[in-house]
């Protein structure tokens, strides 16, 4: 970047006069508080290190499964038929058998039920911490979301009922499909997305 | 001031219907030349433009799943491309596509913010002012979904490919803001996060970030629409669409793939369906003569359509009349810009017989687009429609019958 001198003095100045770090080039922007970068940081690794303090249990799932609402599109019992994905397996077979056209994913009706086709338990608790319940999302507790991931894992038969699920636990969890999927390969500028693909 | 404009518009409507009666007493001038009744409405005319009433060419949802469905969400809706003229889609009529159905947000840019961190040395946060602040660039990109897929129950070309768009985008490049940032050695990829609902975000290779991909704030010369991000989104040029997130409003620089609900969405057992679903392959088809529409009768016609690639420029159209047997150059009618839709034309003298008009493009690698028997053979089994691994960017065929209407060819 072949910027003026005179700016980047400007810059190293101001930022000696601030409290504020600034882009260094340009000068614009600032710091983020470490509350800040907390508040907004929702999205979990596989390894799960973003992953807030908290526990729960499929038992405690199951009530909050009803109380917030999840139910309530999904069915009492993991399949509303067609409304809002299917969570648990085998609870919507009839529909699926009855599916003529494949649906995007992911998606309404997908055959892959959503909690047993990830291959990381985390996902399913990033997910459901950030995207549910519909409208009134990011409004669920850690502990809260911790015992829905577990009900589901439950009930999709990967967990014990009794098993807690936290910052440690659900990491760990081998999900059905934890070797049923392939990165992309490493992307380079001006390659074909596949060689030897017609 | 009222009445002044409602004696203008007394006036010009006697002054019309005074020429009617001069033409009346004289020769018909031909219907296509008539001028018509001035436009009622002209301050809206005056303020922000609309097209004309006769204009009538709209989005419509996917017939999978409805938009708004029972829950008041936009899930896919597709663009008119047997409407569309040259490569830039209008931003009324791009197509728009959800994470998972999504309320549209009514964001206000003034309370809007970016925030990078990570593995970064200096985590930044910007208004979208100070965004704007920074040197920017305008370039002309293609977005498709991974679920552009010619189905045979599809009629018309808005059905078999309505889920790609093109506009000219306006932004910063993102390696600058990754520059500024500071990315540190070990890193590998970026997660970016909208600001809706969900909160849609995608894992993307940090070679990639580092490339091309732009932090957009405008589209086709005004700001963002609101179903295209508004007021800021990413944009990974010639990546599926669901890369290109929306309401942008996070970047955190990682050093492994997320695994993000989106992400999961697309995961794959198989490396090779695994590579073929980021970058899309070269891809074109025929937008006139398309399904649903007919030709009146033998004789001249202009073959038009849209190719483009995710891996750079399109180097080149051919096109078929006799369904893949005999393949002819086609013209390029505009720029071949990277990863932009570009338009291709084709003189053709219809006999009147019934035949099958096929497209296909070769990009700047040399990579040329696939028939679906290409394709098969590659994976050594049948492949229907609509199941193409990856992305399919495989040849549309349009069967135009005797009598001149157009049918998929797929059917």
């Amino acid at each position: 970047m072949g910027l003026p001198k005179f700016l980047l003095v400007t810059t190293v100045l101001g930022i000696s006069q601030t409290a504020w770090t600034q882009s260094p080039t340009y000068g614009v922007g600032r710091s983020p508080s470490t509350q800040e970068i907390a508040a907004w940081d929702i999205a979990v690794s596989p390894t799960g290190k973003e992953l807030p303090p908290g526990h729960g249990t499929a038992k405690e799932g199951a009530a909050f499964y009803v109380q917030k609402g999840c139910a309530g599109c999904h069915g009492a019992k993991g399949s509303s038929g067609g409304h809002a994905p299917t969570l648990i397996k085998g609870a919507n077979q009839e529909a699926h058998a009855a599916m003529s056209m494949p649906c995007l994913s992911p998606c309404v009706n997908d055959l892959n039920n959503m909690a047993v086709h990830s291959p990381f338990a985390t996902t399913i608790w990033d997910y459901i911490n950030r995207g549910m319940p519909l409208g009134k999302e990011g409004s669920l507790s850690p502990n809260e979301v911790y015992a829905i991931t577990a009900f589901l894992l439950y009930k999709n038969d990967v967990i014990q009922e009794e098993e807690v699920m936290d910052q440690q636990s659900l990491p760990k969890v081998k999900m059905p499909n934890h070797a049923g999927f392939a990165l992309p390969p490493e992307w380079k500028h001006g390659t074909p997305r596949l060689q030897g693909y017609p | 001031m009222d009445s002044k404009k409602s004696n203008r518009r007394g006036f010009l409507k006697g002054g019309a219907a005074l020429a009617g009666l001069a033409a009346g007493g004289g020769a018909q001038p031909a219907k296509g030349q008539t001028q018509g009744a001035p436009n009622e409405k002209v301050d809206e005319l005056i303020a922000y433009g609309d097209r004309s009433h006769f204009v009538t060419s709209v989005r419509k949802p996917v017939a999978e799943r409805h938009s708004p469905d029972e829950f008041g969400l936009t899930f896919h809706v597709l663009t008119p491309l047997q409407d569309s003229v040259g490569i830039i889609t209008p931003s009324s009529l791009f197509y728009t596509a959800t994470h998972r159905g999504a309320f549209v947000p009514d964001i206000d840019p003034r309370e809007h913010r970016l925030m990078i961190h990570g593995m970064v040395d200096r985590p930044l946060i910007f208004t979208m002012d100070e965004l704007k602040r920074l040197p920017y660039e305008s370039r002309v990109y293609f977005v498709e979904c991974l679920g552009n897929r010619a189905r045979p129950a599809h009629k018309t070309v808005q059905e078999t490919h309505g889920l790609t768009s093109c506009a000219e985008w306006t932004g910063v490049r993102l390696s600058l803001l990754l520059t500024e940032a500071g990315v540190q050695n070990t890193a590998s990829w970026i997660v970016a996060e909208g600001a809706e609902e969900v909160k849609g975000a995608s894992s993307i290779p940090l070679a990639k970030a580092m490339d091309d991909s732009m932090v957009c704030y405008a589209m086709n010369g005004e700001p963002l629409r609101p179903q295209q991000g508004f007021p800021l989104r990413l944009m990974v040029p010639g990546f599926e669409g669901i890369y290109q997130i929306k309401y942008l409003r996070r970047i955190k620089v990682v050093d492994r793939f997320y695994m993000t609900y989106d992400d999961y969405g697309h995961i794959n057992p198989d490396p090779k369906v695994a590579a073929l679903t980021h970058q899309i392959g070269p891809k074109s088809v025929i937008t006139f003569p398309s399904g649903g529409q007919k030709l009146p009768g033998p004789g001249f016609y202009e073959i038009t359509g849209l190719a483009w690639s995710g891996a750079g420029a399109i180097r080149g159209v051919e096109l078929s009349t006799d369904g893949g047997k005999n393949w002819q150059t086609a013209e390029l009618r505009t720029p071949a810009y990277p990863m932009a839709h570009t338009r291709f034309g084709f003189h053709w003298n219809w006999d009147g017989k019934e035949c099958v008009l096929m497209s296909r493009c070769t990009d700047e690698l040399g990579t040329v687009q696939p028939t679906r028997a290409e394709v098969a053979k590659y994976w050594n089994r049948p492949v229907e429609p609509a199941q193409v691994p990856g992305a399919d960017n495989t040849v549309q065929p349009w069967k135009v019958l005797a009598d001149g209407s157009v049918q998929n060819g797929l059917a």
